[in-house]
């Protein structure tokens, strides 16, 4: 054997190695945690009460929005959910033997819910915000469970995932989860109100705010979820507001009263839900009690303020903020007033955050599309705005004429920004 | 979907009319703000959202037709609304605006459309042959024995301008919106209740046919009294989903 030969050899042992060795730990960050399952263990039957607190919960996780598709069984699963590296689709959920979850016992359950694993031993993909639901306590995943397996069984096969290559591979799933998730218990914060914890948990936990009020990375991990600092929503061309910064959706100076009529309702004084926030208050928070509101808005009252950077500095043309004037006056007046005061059920836009905040995101949104708050017990016949038929030039006039009007001093918005978003 | 350069000018062109009809005709406050006027605490002018589009006659844009739903069916209109909360029709714009309210809203909004009685705009030449007409006539008066497709009028109504509760009218629509839901239902785009009685009789029919059914239709002109008839007679030639029992 050369010399050269030995030192080929030797290389390849060190790298073969190295690769065993990254293996097992990104196996093990994976694996960790996990209590063995005993396929043998007898299930415990589940209560009533048991069923209803399910129930409830599957409201405050909106597990309905991912798992029961449009038009669609119930949890049956089968909607795609769109991603930057392809679509997910939701699994069926319903106690179906041969394709739903009918074979699954609470451990099982639990394991997909705080480890993100599958009873088949399958990585799940973190469209299914398991890096949330880990938090959730063992109790509540049991009446979760047990409100699924009183569902109706409906024998629809899952859906196989369209993702993109290298990313429908495991082994390309355990090494985003070695980096990203950890499987977490809920820490209650003693010199905290219990109330305020309760919030947290529900804010946390179920309610999976941080899926879209935070931040995420290149590869699509949720990034400083705690502070909710704002995230642009992947694929839908929404932008999730920091619930941190006051210029934005922070509510730490609203009264309480308000920010619970937010939740409950869909509207407020200073907003209301639109866009994808509308399926959450009409899925999810119009569902719960008053008590668990309070507490959600405790917390999120309880947010450290977060600056955002300071938004770039951009005036538009006269001539553009002139068009977008005259587009207000002949448009917009009528139902948000000459000086962008409001008339009616219709919202002030002096002030107004989705017309002042640094993202322009959600201001070219809903004069894209118009749109109406969700119908809620206490909103059940919305007033809505119309999506006006008007093209980009116009669009980015108007938005930059009212992000400048009125003592605002926003950043103007260009008619590329504007094709961007539709 | 973007829009087209010039859309702007014909949007502008056109808005002030159509804005002035539609705005008019609902309650609402077509008042400038400065005379602090209230918003009328009304399904109409909850509606007026859908007035931008769907105007007192529909409107055409390059984002595709939007057909008149003024004086159709209550029950018809009902129907379509569900159908695009649950996906049976698919409309990514309507889907938006209906995914978050409830079935009772969307029948009061329904109703509210149903019962706005409006003129219709006089209809445009046909750019058909008369032998294609003539067909298209036919189809829509006797149907096809041989092909198992029964006349248009045996359900739509022998002045075809729909039937209580839930058969829509199939005049005053331009050709364009009739082949569209043409070729939907063929592709099963468009889905109504099971049994989908407009997607069987679809199926029985080619294309010619039914571009010279559209060609017909969208050239006669809507009778003074457009209002749907009563009664039809029973039962229907093709069993429908979407009609009671």
């Amino acid at each position: 054997m050369t010399r050269g030969m030995r030192t080929v050899i030797r290389v390849a042992v060190v790298l073969a190695a190295a690769l065993v060795l990254a293996g097992a730990l990104v196996t093990w960050l994976n694996l960790r945690g996990e209590a063995p399952i005993d396929p043998s263990a007898a299930d415990a039957a589940s209560s009533s009460e048991q069923v209803q607190r399910g129930a409830y919960l599957a409201r405050a996780g909106n597990c309905s929005a991912c798992h029961t598709d449009r038009g669609g069984a119930p949890y049956a699963g089968g909607k795609g959910i769109p991603t930057p590296f392809g679509t997910v689709y939701a699994s069926n959920l319903t106690p179906d033997l041969q394709t739903g979850i009918g074979s699954w016992s609470p451990a099982h359950f639990w394991r997909a819910m705080h480890h993100g694993r599958s009873k088949d031993g399958r990585l799940l993909y973190p469209a299914f915000p398991y890096p949330s639901f880990t938090l959730i306590t063992r109790e509540d995943s049991d009446a979760l469970y047990a409100f699924l397996r009183a569902q109706a069984p409906v024998q629809q096969p899952n859906r196989p995932h369209a993702l993109r290559f290298p990313f429908d591979l495991q082994p390309a799933l355990a090494v985003w989860r070695a980096l990203f998730f950890a499987p977490r218990e809920f820490e209650r914060s003693a010199d905290r109100p219990d109330a305020w914890n309760r919030g947290a948990y529900l804010v946390r936990a179920l309610g999976h705010c941080d899926a879209c009020h935070a931040p995420r990375n290149v590869f699509g991990a949720t990034r400083s979820s705690i502070e909710l600092s704002g995230g642009l929503i992947p694929n839908q061309h929404w932008y999730a507001p920091s619930l941190a910064d006051g210029g934005e959706a922070g509510v730490a100076d609203w009264p309480l009263d308000e920010v619970v009529r937010l939740m409950g309702t869909g509207l407020s004084a200073r907003g209301s839900a639109m866009g994808p926030m509308a399926e959450v208050v009409f899925r999810s928070t119009q569902h719960l009690t008053d008590a668990d509101l309070r507490a959600m808005a405790i917390y999120l009252q309880s947010l450290p303020h977060r600056q955002p950077a300071a938004p770039r500095e951009r005036s538009a043309k006269p001539e553009t903020l002139e068009l977008g004037q005259r587009i207000y006056a002949q448009q917009c007046a009528r139902c948000h007033g000459e000086r962008g005061e409001g008339l009616g059920p219709y919202p002030a836009l002096l002030n107004h955050r989705t017309v002042t905040m640094g993202p322009h995101t959600n201001l070219v949104r809903v004069i894209v599309s118009g749109g109406f708050p969700p119908t809620t017990g206490g909103n059940p016949r919305p007033y809505g705005m119309p999506s006006l038929l008007l093209d980009d030039e116009e669009i980015a006039a108007v938005a930059s004429y009212v992000r400048s009007a009125w003592g605002h001093r926003a950043p103007a918005v260009t008619a590329l920004e504007v094709r961007a978003l539709r | 979907m973007p829009a087209r350069p010039g859309l702007a000018t014909r949007v502008r062109a056109a808005w002030p009319r159509a804005a002035a009809a539609a705005f008019a005709l609902a309650a609402s406050a077509a008042q400038p703000a400065s005379q602090s006027a209230d918003i009328p605490d009304t399904i109409g002018q909850r509606m007026q959202p859908c007035m931008v589009c769907h105007g007192p006659e529909g409107r055409a844009t390059s984002q595709g037709f939007f057909p008149r739903i003024a004086g159709k069916p209550a029950a018809y209109l009902f129907n379509q609304l569900l159908a695009f909360r649950e996906g049976r029709r698919s409309n990514p714009t309507m889907a938006y605006f209906v995914d978050h309210m409830t079935d009772a809203y969307l029948l009061e909004t329904a109703r509210y459309f149903a019962a706005l009685d409006l003129p219709y705009a006089p209809p445009r030449a046909a750019n058909a042959t008369a032998a294609q007409l003539s067909r298209g006539e036919t189809l829509v008066r006797q149907g096809d024995r041989a092909l198992g497709v029964p006349a248009c009028a045996d359900c739509h109504g022998v002045a075809l301008t729909g039937v209580l509760p839930a058969i829509p009218g199939v005049l005053g629509l331009p050709r364009d919106y009739l082949q569209l839901q043409f070729g939907s239902w063929r592709v099963g785009v468009r889905r109504a209740a099971s049994p989908d009685c407009m997607a069987q009789i679809v199926s029985r029919l080619s294309p010619q046919d039914l571009n010279d059914v559209a060609a017909w239709l969208s050239s006669q002109p809507v009778p003074a009294d457009s209002a749907p008839a009563a009664h039809v007679a029973r039962p229907l030639p093709v069993a429908c989903g979407s009609q009671p029992p």
